[in-house]
């Protein structure tokens, strides 16, 4: 591999990037995506799509893989006192929030000027708070963010509306694992880029779009302008999925380090299910099956159901503690899942999509 | 008009030494009964400057500085080297480890941070589990540390009783400084810098202590050691100077402000402060213009409540650095607080006269 996949990880992660302002995100993916891609797009909602043009005779099918990119976060609400009142983006459970570190995208000075400034949420003693107030878990409404500043300082630099993403640093665990907050989904995008740079080295008959996602934590705005954008044939998501561990051993929990998921729902065609499951067997890429009887709670969903549908399945790479700053993913399976979507891309003849039929 | 103090204080300031210092005393992992590494640093710190030094049987390093004036008092100075943290309590297979807390951890300050384990600093995670898995009932009540576990990865072994803190790494955020252990590193700093800048009219005795956290057992043992006329406990106290959530309602339980100078105690939940001590401290800090508060009187306790109860009794008094959110991820102080502390300190035993306990 051309790029080094721990650090592109890092890099990965390092960037703010929460839902609707992913342009740090599209930075990276620019700097590592140009030397493996024909073409780059950014899109109207705010995706970043690579795309690789294949060998076959034009006009060629199209592949998309879509991995988002954003990260779910805080907004400020509100400056009190030089302290900070906040909201949520996207779903975060106000239980891991005391006492968490956070960077404040401040834009006070113009948002060309945005400048990083490290806080931290605080929970105020029981006595500053409301009669009212619940005596255990405090929701968002209680809590603040103290940057140390002076509240004068704060004024000048931080404004209603600004962007607060965790600040945790990624941190790479026993086992092969990394975590991190936003692995969810820059694993995915991670697992896009090892998937892009194998195909730059093979002769693909399809058209291949590497599509990193706005919005899925919000409003899906990527997954559902996207693929009318791209038309493609058939579509491949990768997301995060759950994994065995403290607080996690239900049937959609996956041992973490153990293989990839490819999952089979409503959102999963069953025969795209059965010819990946049976690459990956042929490959010796570990993996499950992940029933996944909901709604499904992926770009999977908006991208089946775009135009007038596209075959689409999803794989999943286990993770332990969604939406919280110590989300833990295996390094392994992200490889692992780049290389059987590359594998299986490389392997599609041109007239594949008669072969995807319902029995 | 600008005012004359009637006391020079001494010039002193947090340059990069003193913030390189601090930054290895607080980054160490030390929790109450395995102070080691902290130990470590004193030891280091104090060897070339002091009189005597001693570790005793409980782990306190003892530190004796004499003065060259004539009628000098014996002061006891202490500063406690553990820190709150955790304790891993059983065996795991799997690098999911039960562990339960030492001192007073808030458990709704666990979930979402990560740590570090053992003195080889094995870094982990402490999770929840994934808000997409939780019901809105189950998101109001706090996970018990019982529930929850600190990961190191599949594989990772460490071993029971080893020790953990917050993984959190000192920051200097504009006037303010934030980090895990500033409870009670600030007090071991001071201690350091009252060595390095010894007054010649007393007799030093510098107490860095073990346990503080767990009874005021290293203070109890060293107290008797040192047998002191005067103690003096250097800690930190909360600053919950938070904006108050009823309407114009004042914040009248602030117990110190930030930024507000040194915090001399009137009287805690385990010590009644010798006013001898109080004034002379007071007085002092005016003499040379050096601001301060009064801790409001109220519970909490310091190493002073273990050394005025020695043998006969010793007149002690508590001066602490105000801190926003102790015993959390991280607390927040402001330099000028610490410098405050450290030239209030300095300034009153310069002018420490014998007949201070006649009166």
């Amino acid at each position: 591999m051309t790029i080094e996949l721990v650090p592109h990880i890092k890099e990965l992660l390092s960037a703010a990037g929460l839902s609707g302002n992913e342009a740090p995100v599209r930075e990276i993916l620019e700097k590592a995506w140009k030397p493996i891609s024909d073409e780059l797009i950014t899109t109207n909602g705010g995706s970043f799509i690579a795309v690789q043009h294949g060998t076959g005779a034009a006009p060629r099918p199209k592949v998309l893989i879509a991995a988002h990119m954003d990260a779910i976060g805080l907004m400020v609400t509100t400056i009190e006192e030089g302290f900070l009142h906040f909201t949520q983006v996207g779903g975060v459970d106000p239980r891991i929030l005391p006492g968490q570190m956070v960077n404040v995208h401040g834009t006070a000075q113009g948002s060309d000027k945005a400048q990083d400034i490290p806080g931290m949420v605080v929970m105020p003693p029981a006595h500053l708070l409301p009669a009212d107030a619940p005596t255990g878990v405090l929701g968002l409404n209680h809590l603040f963010i103290d940057t140390g500043l002076e509240p004068k300082e704060v004024e000048r630099l931080v404004r209603v509306g600004d962007f607060v993403n965790f600040a945790q640093e990624p941190m790479e665990l026993a086992g092969e694992t990394i975590c991190g907050h936003t692995l969810d989904n820059r694993s995915s995008v991670a697992a896009l880029t090892v998937c892009l740079d194998i195909l730059s080295r093979r002769k693909h008959l399809w058209d291949v779009y590497g599509d990193a996602t706005a919005q899925e934590e919000v409003f899906g705005t990527g997954s559902i302008t996207d693929p009318v954008a791209v038309r493609p044939d058939l579509a491949i998501v990768i997301d995060v999925t759950f994994s065995k561990g403290p607080g996690g051993n239900g049937y959609r929990s996956c041992e973490i380090g153990k293989g990839i998921t490819i999952t089979t729902g409503p959102q999963d065609h069953p025969y795209l299910v059965k010819k990946l499951s049976k690459l990956a067997e042929d490959l010796d890429i570990p993996f499950s099956l992940e029933a996944a009887p909901g709604p499904g709670g992926t770009d999977a969903y908006s991208i089946q159901t775009a135009e007038s549908g596209i075959p689409t399945v999803e794989i999943g790479l286990p993770l332990r503690y969604m939406h919280t700053p110590v989300e833990l993913v295996s390094i392994k399976d992200i490889r692992r899942a780049g290389r059987l979507m590359a594998e299986f891309i490389d392997s599609l003849p041109e007239n594949f999509m008669n072969e995807v039929i319902w029995e | 008009m600008a005012t004359q103090n009637k006391v020079k204080s001494i010039k002193f300031s947090l340059g990069k030494n003193e913030i390189d210092l601090l930054t290895r005393l607080c980054n160490a992992v030390s929790v109450s009964g395995d102070e080691q590494k902290v130990r470590q640093i004193v030891l280091e710190e104090v060897q070339d400057l002091a009189d005597e030094v001693k570790t005793d049987a409980l782990g306190n390093v003892l530190v004796t500085k004499r003065g060259t004036a004539p009628n000098r008092l014996r002061v006891m100075l202490s500063g406690h080297m553990d820190e709150v943290g955790m304790m891993i309590v059983k065996e795991s297979e799997d690098g999911t480890y039960e562990f339960r807390v030492i001192g007073g951890i808030d458990p709704r300050q666990l979930v979402g941070k990560p740590v570090l384990v053992g003195r080889n600093l094995v870094p982990g995670v402490i999770g929840a589990k994934a808000i997409h898995m939780t019901t809105p009932e189950e998101r109001k009540v706090a996970i018990p540390v019982e529930q929850l576990r600190i990961d190191l990865g599949p594989g990772a072994k460490v071993a029971i009783g080893d020790r953990a803190t917050f993984a959190t790494k000192l920051a200097v955020l504009g006037p303010s400084i934030r980090s895990k252990a500033l409870d009670d590193r600030l007090g071991v700093f001071n201690l350091i810098q009252l060595l390095k800048h010894a007054p010649a009219n007393v007799d030093l005795f510098l107490a860095f202590t073990v346990q503080e956290e767990l009874g005021l057992r290293g203070a109890k043992v060293a107290a008797f050691s040192f047998d002191p006329q005067i103690g003096i406990a250097l800690d930190s106290t909360p600053a919950n100077d938070l904006p108050f959530f009823e309407g114009d309602e004042e914040n009248t339980h602030y117990n110190t402000h930030l930024g507000a100078g040194p915090a001399i105690y009137l009287m805690d939940g385990a010590t009644i402060g010798d006013r001898r001590l109080v004034n002379w401290l007071t007085e002092s800090a005016d003499a040379a213009g050096i601001p301060w508060q009064y801790r409001q009187p109220g519970t909490g306790g310091t190493d002073a409540g273990a050394i005025h109860k020695t043998r006969a009794g010793v007149p002690s008094v508590s001066v602490s650095v105000p801190q926003r959110y102790l015993h959390s991820a991280a607390g927040l102080v402001r330099k000028q607080d610490v410098v405050n502390t450290f030239k209030l300190i300095h300034t009153a035993l310069s002018r420490l006269d014998p007949s201070i306990l006649n009166s």
